[in-house]
C-alpha cells in the first residue's frame, strides 16, 4: 500500500496555514524565471493558477481543448461564491464557514484543507472585485449576500444568475494579461493525451492538437492539472458537452491516484428530461430555493392525472400538497443541502407522486413568493388594500429581478411560464467530490503533478455545500498552489531545463499515438456517443442517486461487457491527422470507461452511507443516510488496474470537529 | 464620416431657406438677389469651397469604408435576414445616388452660373443672372421634377440613418438625450427633403 | 415535424464549401442542436463525415455554439443562443438554412466551426485591469452605485460568441470590444487605465480585420445577450477623447 502523507502541517488548525506559509520554501525571482510550469485546463482554478504563477515569474505554458479560455464550464456556475466575510453581520465567520463545510460534506473531508478554504475564502472577493467582477450591490454601493443551501448565514455573493461567468472572465482577464506580457504561453485547442514522468517526478505532457490531430511533447518542471470533473461518465449531467476526465485519467495510469470517485453531486434543481435524444440536462440555480418551495401531490391519483395532463399544478388544492422538504426538515426547509434535497425528490417520485409525463418530477413554486414579495412591495409603495392582480404583478417584478435570466432560461427550454405554472425540476449529475488525491500542498503520489480545482478530492468531502464549487477552484489557484508549489520547485533550482527529447517523451508520446491508432482501427459500426450514453445510463442506474452491492455488482460488470463491445465495435469518421471532434469524443469515452468501473469498486468498497454516496443497505429508519465513521473515515484512493483496481486509505482524522450524524431537522 | 456628415447636415437648411425664395411669388426677384450674393460674397465663396471638399471626402471615405468593410465580411450569406433597418445597410447605394443627384444639380444651375451661360435680367438698376428663369425653366419639365422629389427620397433615407448615426460615432450618446436626438433626426430626415421636393413641385404645378 | 436542412459544408478554410440538403425528423422538445446531433448520429451510422459544428455549455453561457439560421445568428429567436433554441420555434416542413459565422477575422475550420481567437487577441490587447494577485484591497472600500454596477454588468455579460461580428454587413467587432471595455471603465478599479485600454483594444480590433461600425445595429439586433449599442458610442466616446489627450503610443 502506498503511504499517503497528507503533510498536514503541526499547529492549531486556525494557524496551520500562516504558519505554513510563513516558513516554508521558496523560489527566489531569479530561479523563478528559470523554472517551467504547465498547467492543463483553463477554468477557474486553472486561469488563476497560470496567471498568478506568470505574476510571479514562472514559465506558463497552459493548455486547453477548448477554443479558448473563456469557455471553459466554470462558466456555467450561476448561484454565486462563498466567502466568510461576514459583511451581513449574520455570525459569520471562518471557522462557521469551515464547520458547514465539514458538516456539508459528512464528515469526509480534510479539517486543515477546509479551514484554510475558509480562510482564503475572503481574499477571493478581494481579488475578484479588484479585477472588475461586477458582483452584486446594495444601494449603499457595498456588497450584496443571498444565503444558499446547507447554510443559516448569508454569506454568498453574486453576479445576477452569472456568477461562474463573470469570476473565469475574471480570472481569463488575468491570465490575458500574463499571455500579453508573455509570461504565460496559451495553447487553446490543445488537450492533454498523456502525462510524461521522468525520473519518478512529473515532467510534462503530450497533446493532440485538435485542429491538425499532431501530437506535441511539452516538457516543464511540473505538472499542474486543472482540468474539472468527471460528471460526463452519467452522460447526462449538467456538465457541458466537453468535460471529461481524460487529462486526471491518463495521470491515474501513470501512477496518480483517484480518490472518492464514488463521490458524485446530484444536483437537486434541474430541468427534467424530456427525451431519448437529450445531450444534457440544465441546471436551475439553487439560489432558487431561497424563494422556491418545494411539492408534489398528497395524492398519487392527483400525481397520475397531471401525468396523463388532465391536471396541473394550479388544480391542486394547498390541502393537498406535501412541501415534503418542510416538512420533513423544519429548521432548514427547502434549504437542505443538495444531497438531502435531491434524495427527498426521489423518495416522492418513488412513491408515485411525480409531476412529468416521465414520473420523475417535483414542482418548485414561486407562487408564495410572489405574494410575499408583492404584498411587501404594495406597503413599501404606500397601496393599501392592494387587489390580488397588484400584489402579482408587483411580486412577479421582484421576483424576476431576482431571477429574471433563469426563469427566462427555464422558459426558452420548456415552454412553460414559470411566474404562472410552478416549476418542474428533478436532481441531476452537477458536480464530482473525487479526484485525483493530493496533499495539504494539492501535490498528487506522483511527485511534481498537481491537482487543482474539481480535478482534485480534497475540499468537500462526500457532498459539496452550494457556491463552494468557485471558491475552492479560485482559492486553489490564486491563494493555494502559488505557495505550495514551492514546496516542491524549491528544491529543482539546480534542475536544468527539461528537453521533450528524453526517452521518457519519446515512449509516452508513442503510447499515445497507439491508443489513438488502436481506437482508429477498430472500424465498427456504434458511435463513440452511442456508447457514452449507455455507459451512462448504467453508471446513472447502479451508481446514481442510490446504490446498492447487488446493483452496484452488476453494473460494474455490465461496464467491463460495455467497455469490451467498446474496443470491438466502435466506429470513427475521418482521420486522426485533421479537426475530428468524433476521435477527442472517442478518446474520452474510453477513459469514462474506465473511470466508471472505478467508481462502482468504489461505491461498493464504502458499506456506509454518507453524502452523495446513498447505499441503500445503510440507511436509519427515517431512510436518512446512515455513516460508519468506525470504519470508514478515510479517503479511498484508488490504483487503476484493469483486473482489480487496488486500495490506498488515507486516515481522515477529526481533530477539532465533532463527528456527529448531519441533522437540519 | 461622422464629421463630414454632420457639417453637410447644418448646410442643408441654410440651402433650404435660400431656396424657398423661389416660392416667393415676386416674379424670381428676391431668388436672384439671393443668388447673387452668395456667388458674390467672399466668405460664402470660403465656406462653399469648403462644402464642396466635404462632399468630396465624405463620398471618399465612403467609398473606402465600402469597400475594406466588404473585404472583412469575406463571403455573404445565402439566406440574408432583415435585423436592421434598409437605409442602415445601403448608405452606399444610396451616397451614390446622391452623388450622382448633386453632379447633375450642379451642372443644371451652379456650373451653368460660374460660366455665365445663364441670360441676364437687370433688377433695382443691377444686372445679374436669372437664375430664377433657368430654375423655373427646369422645373417645367415633368421628368426633372419626378427626377428631383425622388432624389430627395433618398436624401432622406440617406439622413434617417446618418442623423443619428453621426452621433452615435461621434459617442455623444445620453439615457436622457439619445432618444431625442433620434427624435430630432427622424423629424429632419423627413422634413427637409419634403420641404427641398415641396419646391419643384409648386412651381411645375404653378406653370400648368 | 419534418425538416429540409441546408448545411453548409467545408473542408476547410481554403477549400470551397457548398450546402448539403438534409431531411429529418425533430420532435418540438429538442433544441435545435439536439437535432443536430441526432443528424450526425445518423450520418455516422451510415459511416458519413458528420456536421462539424461548436458547442459545449449548451446553457447558453459559454459562447461556443455558433449558427446562422435562416440569416440570423442564432436562429430567429431574440435573446437566445442556438442551444437554447428549441425546435418549437419551427414549423412542420421548414426548409432550414444553416451557415457558419461569415467575417474575415474568423476564418472557417471547418463546416460551421470557425476560429475566434481573434477575440482572444482584442481582450489581451488590454481587457484586464492591471492587478496582481493579492495586491486587493478590501472589496468594500470601494462602493460602486447599484445603478453603475448594474450597467457594468449588462457589458460583461458578454459570452464573447461572436454574433456581433456574424450579424454586422461589415464584420465588425464593435459591440465585442465595446463591451469589455466599458464594462471595465464603468468601475472604479478600471478607470484608472481606461485610456490606454481603449485605444490598445481598438488598435488590436482594428489590426485583426474587423470592419468599421457603421451604426447599422444589426449587431445589438442578433446579440444573444441583447447588449446594447450604447456601449459601443461610450467607447467612441472614450476613444476620441484618449486619442485627443493621448501622451504616449500604445
Amino acid at each position: 500500500m502506498i503511504n499517503l502523507d497528507p503533510k498536514i502541517p503541526k499547529g492549531e488548525l486556525g494557524e496551520k496555514w500562516t504558519q505554513y506559509r510563513g516558513t516554508m520554501n521558496l523560489v527566489a525571482p531569479n530561479n523563478k524565471r528559470r523554472i517551467d510550469i504547465i498547467v492543463v485546463g483553463t477554468g477557474l482554478a486553472g486561469a488563476s493558477a497560470a496567471a498568478t504563477l506568470g505574476e510571479l515569474g514562472y514559465n506558463v505554458k497552459a493548455f486547453t481543448f477548448h477554443d479558448s479560455p473563456r469557455r471553459a464550464h466554470s462558466i456555467a456556475a450561476q448561484g454565486g461564491i462563498n466567502a466568510a466575510k461576514n459583511y451581513q453581520n449574520d455570525g459569520d465567520s471562518v471557522y462557521r464557514l469551515f464547520y458547514d463545510t465539514i458538516k456539508g460534506g459528512d464528515y469526509r473531508s480534510r479539517e486543515a484543507n477546509v479551514h484554510r478554504l475558509a480562510e482564503v475564502s475572503v481574499n477571493i472577493i478581494d481579488q475578484a472585485v479588484a479585477q472588475g467582477v461586477p458582483l452584486a450591490r446594495e444601494y449603499g454601493g457595498l456588497l450584496a449576500n443571498r444565503s444558499f443551501g446547507g447554510v443559516q448565514v448569508s454569506r454568498t455573493f453574486y453576479a445576477k444568475g452569472q456568477t461562474g461567468q463573470q469570476l473565469l472572465l475574471g480570472a481569463y482577464s488575468a491570465l490575458s494579461r500574463q499571455i500579453s506580457l508573455g509570461n504565460v504561453r496559451m495553447y487553446n485547442r490543445h488537450e492533454m493525451v498523456d502525462l510524461v514522468k521522468v525520473d519518478g517526478k512529473a515532467r510534462g505532457i503530450i497533446t493532440r492538437n485538435l485542429l491538425t490531430g499532431k501530437l506535441d511533447r511539452h516538457a516543464a518542471h511540473c505538472v499542474v492539472l486543472a482540468t474539472g470533473g468527471y460528471g460526463n461518465v452519467f452522460y447526462l449531467s449538467t456538465n457541458a458537452m466537453g468535460c471529461n476526465v481524460t487529462a486526471a485519467w491518463r495521470a491515474v495510469h501513470r501512477g496518480a491516484l483517484m480518490a472518492n470517485p464514488c463521490y458524485t453531486q446530484i444536483h437537486p434543481t434541474c430541468i427534467p428530461q424530456s427525451g431519448s435524444y437529450q445531450s444534457k440536462l440544465t441546471l436551475m440555480s439553487e439560489s432558487l430555493r431561497n424563494d422556491g418551495r418545494v411539492w408534489v401531490p398528497n395524492k398519487v391519483e392527483d400525481a397520475e392525472a397531471i401525468r396523463k395532463g388532465q391536471k396541473t399544478a394550479l388544480d391542486i388544492p394547498e390541502e393537498d400538497r406535501d412541501y415534503y422538504l418542510e416538512r420533513r426538515y423544519p429548521a432548514f426547509g427547502n434549504l437542505v443541502p443538495r444531497d438531502v434535497a435531491s434524495r427527498a425528490a426521489k423518495v416522492a417520485c418513488d412513491e408515485g407522486k411525480g409531476v412529468v409525463a416521465t414520473g420523475l418530477g417535483v414542482y418548485l413554486d414561486f407562487a408564495s413568493a410572489i405574494e410575499r414579495y408583492g404584498k411587501g412591495e404594495a406597503h413599501s409603495k404606500g397601496i393599501h388594500n392592494p387587489g390580488k392582480d397588484v400584489i402579482t404583478k408587483l411580486g412577479e417584478e421582484v421576483v424576476a429581478a431576482k431571477y429574471g435570466n433563469l426563469f427566462d432560461m427555464y422558459f426558452k427550454i420548456t415552454g412553460e411560464n414559470p411566474y404562472k405554472m410552478p416549476m418542474k425540476i428533478y436532481p441531476a449529475v452537477h458536480y464530482t467530490m473525487g479526484g485525483l488525491w493530493v496533499d495539504y500542498n494539492l501535490e498528487t503520489n506522483v511527485p511534481g503533478l498537481f491537482a487543482l480545482g474539481e480535478c482534485n478530492f480534497s475540499d468537500h468531502g462526500a457532498n459539496r455545500l452550494g457556491a463552494s464549487a468557485l471558491m475552492q477552484g479560485l482559492a486553489d489557484g490564486y491563494f493555494v498552489i502559488p505557495y505550495t508549489i514551492g514546496q516542491f520547485l524549491s528544491n529543482e533550482i539546480r534542475t536544468p531545463k527539461i528537453s521533450d527529447q528524453l526517452p521518457e517523451f519519446e515512449q509516452i508520446e508513442k503510447e499515445a499515438q497507439a491508443r489513438i491508432d488502436r481506437l482508429m482501427n477498430i472500424n465498427g459500426n456504434q458511435s463513440a456517443e452511442s456508447f457514452h450514453r449507455r455507459l451512462g445510463a448504467i453508471v446513472w442506474e447502479y451508481c446514481g442517486m442510490s446504490r446498492s452491492e447487488a446493483g452496484l455488482k452488476k453494473g460494474r460488470q455490465l461496464i467491463r461487457d460495455l467497455r469490451s463491445e467498446f474496443y470491438k465495435d466502435l466506429f470513427i469518421p475521418g482521420t486522426k491527422d485533421e479537426f475530428n471532434p468524433e476521435l477527442e469524443k472517442a478518446l474520452r469515452v474510453a477513459d469514462f470507461l474506465e473511470l466508471g468501473e472505478t467508481m462502482m469498486v468504489d461505491a461498493l468498497d464504502r458499506n456506509e452511507s454518507c453524502g452523495g454516496h446513498f447505499r441503500e443497505e445503510y440507511a436509519s429508519s427515517e431512510g436518512e443516510a446512515a455513516r460508519n465513521d468506525a470504519d470508514y473515515t478515510y479517503a479511498a484512493a484508488w490504483e487503476w488496474n484493469e483486473t482489480e483496481p487496488v486500495l490506498h486509505k488515507e486516515k481522515l482524522e477529526f481533530e477539532n470537529v465533532e463527528l456527529k450524524t448531519r441533522s437540519y431537522k | 464620416m461622422s464629421l463630414t456628415g454632420l457639417f453637410l447636415i447644418t448646410f442643408l437648411p441654410v440651402h433650404l431657406l435660400g431656396n424657398f425664395l423661389l416660392l416667393a411669388g415676386d416674379g424670381g426677384e428676391a431668388f436672384n438677389v439671393y443668388a447673387k450674393f452668395m456667388t458674390g460674397n467672399p466668405l460664402i465663396k470660403f465656406i462653399s469651397i469648403g462644402l464642396y471638399a466635404f462632399i468630396v471626402i465624405h463620398a471618399i471615405q465612403g467609398v473606402i469604408v465600402w469597400r475594406v468593410n466588404k473585404a472583412k465580411k469575406g463571403s455573404r450569406y445565402a439566406v440574408q435576414a432583415k435585423n436592421t433597418n434598409w437605409a442602415a445597410s445601403n448608405m452606399g447605394i444610396l451616397g451614390t445616388i446622391i452623388l450622382v443627384f448633386i453632379l447633375i444639380h450642379m451642372y443644371q444651375f451652379w456650373l451653368k452660373m460660374k460660366l455665365g451661360w445663364i441670360p441676364p435680367v437687370t433688377i433695382d438698376g443691377v444686372e445679374m443672372s436669372n437664375l430664377y428663369a433657368t430654375v423655373s425653366g427646369i422645373y417645367s419639365n415633368l421628368f426633372f421634377v419626378i427626377f428631383y422629389v425622388v432624389s430627395m427620397v433618398v436624401i432622406g433615407l440617406h439622413l434617417s440613418h446618418g442623423f443619428q448615426s453621426a452621433f452615435q460615432t461621434l459617442g455623444l450618446n445620453h439615457k436622457k438625450y439619445t432618444p431625442l436626438i433620434k427624435a430630432l433626426g427622424t423629424g429632419y430626415s423627413i422634413l427637409i427633403p419634403l420641404g427641398f421636393a415641396v419646391i419643384p413641385v409648386w412651381m411645375y404645378l404653378a406653370q400648368l | 415535424m419534418k425538416l429540409t436542412l441546408k448545411v453548409w459544408r467545408q473542408k476547410s478554410k481554403d477549400h470551397k464549401g457548398n450546402f448539403e440538403n438534409h431531411q429529418i425528423e425533430a420532435s418540438e422538445h429538442m433544441s435545435f442542436l439536439e437535432m443536430m446531433d441526432v443528424l450526425n448520429e445518423r450520418l455516422i451510422e451510415k459511416k458519413a463525415d458528420p456536421i462539424a459544428f461548436a458547442h459545449d455549455c449548451r446553457e447558453g453561457i459559454c459562447g461556443t455554439c455558433n449558427m446562422v439560421i435562416n440569416g440570423k445568428p442564432h436562429g430567429p429567436m431574440k435573446g437566445t443562443t442556438v442551444c437554447q433554441l428549441h425546435m418549437r420555434e419551427f414549423n412542420d416542413g421548414d426548409v432550414i438554412v444553416i451557415e457558419p459565422w461569415r467575417a474575415a477575422a474568423f476564418p472557417i475550420i471547418k463546416d460551421l466551426v470557425v476560429d475566434r481567437s481573434s477575440f482572444d487577441r482584442i481582450i489581451q490587447a488590454g481587457g484586464y485591469i492591471s492587478v496582481n494577485t493579492g495586491q486587493a484591497q478590501d472589496a468594500n472600500s470601494i462602493p460602486i452605485e447599484k445603478d453603475v454596477a448594474a450597467q457594468a454588468m449588462d457589458a460583461a455579460t458578454c459570452i464573447g460568441c461572436g454574433a456581433c461580428v456574424a450579424a454586422c454587413p461589415n464584420a465588425s467587432a464593435m459591440l465585442f470590444t465595446s463591451a469589455k471595455v466599458n464594462h471595465l471603465a464603468l468601475l472604479p478599479q478600471g478607470q484608472v487605465e481606461s485610456s490606454k485600454r481603449v485605444r490598445s483594444m481598438v488598435k488590436q480590433m482594428d489590426e485583426e480585420g474587423f470592419g468599421a461600425c457603421s451604426n447599422t445595429g444589426a449587431c445589438e439586433v442578433e446579440c444573444p445577450k441583447e447588449i446594447s449599442i450604447e456601449n459601443i458610442a461610450a467607447m467612441n466616446r472614450m476613444y476620441i477623447a484618449a486619442v485627443v489627450g493621448q501622451q504616449d503610443q500604445v
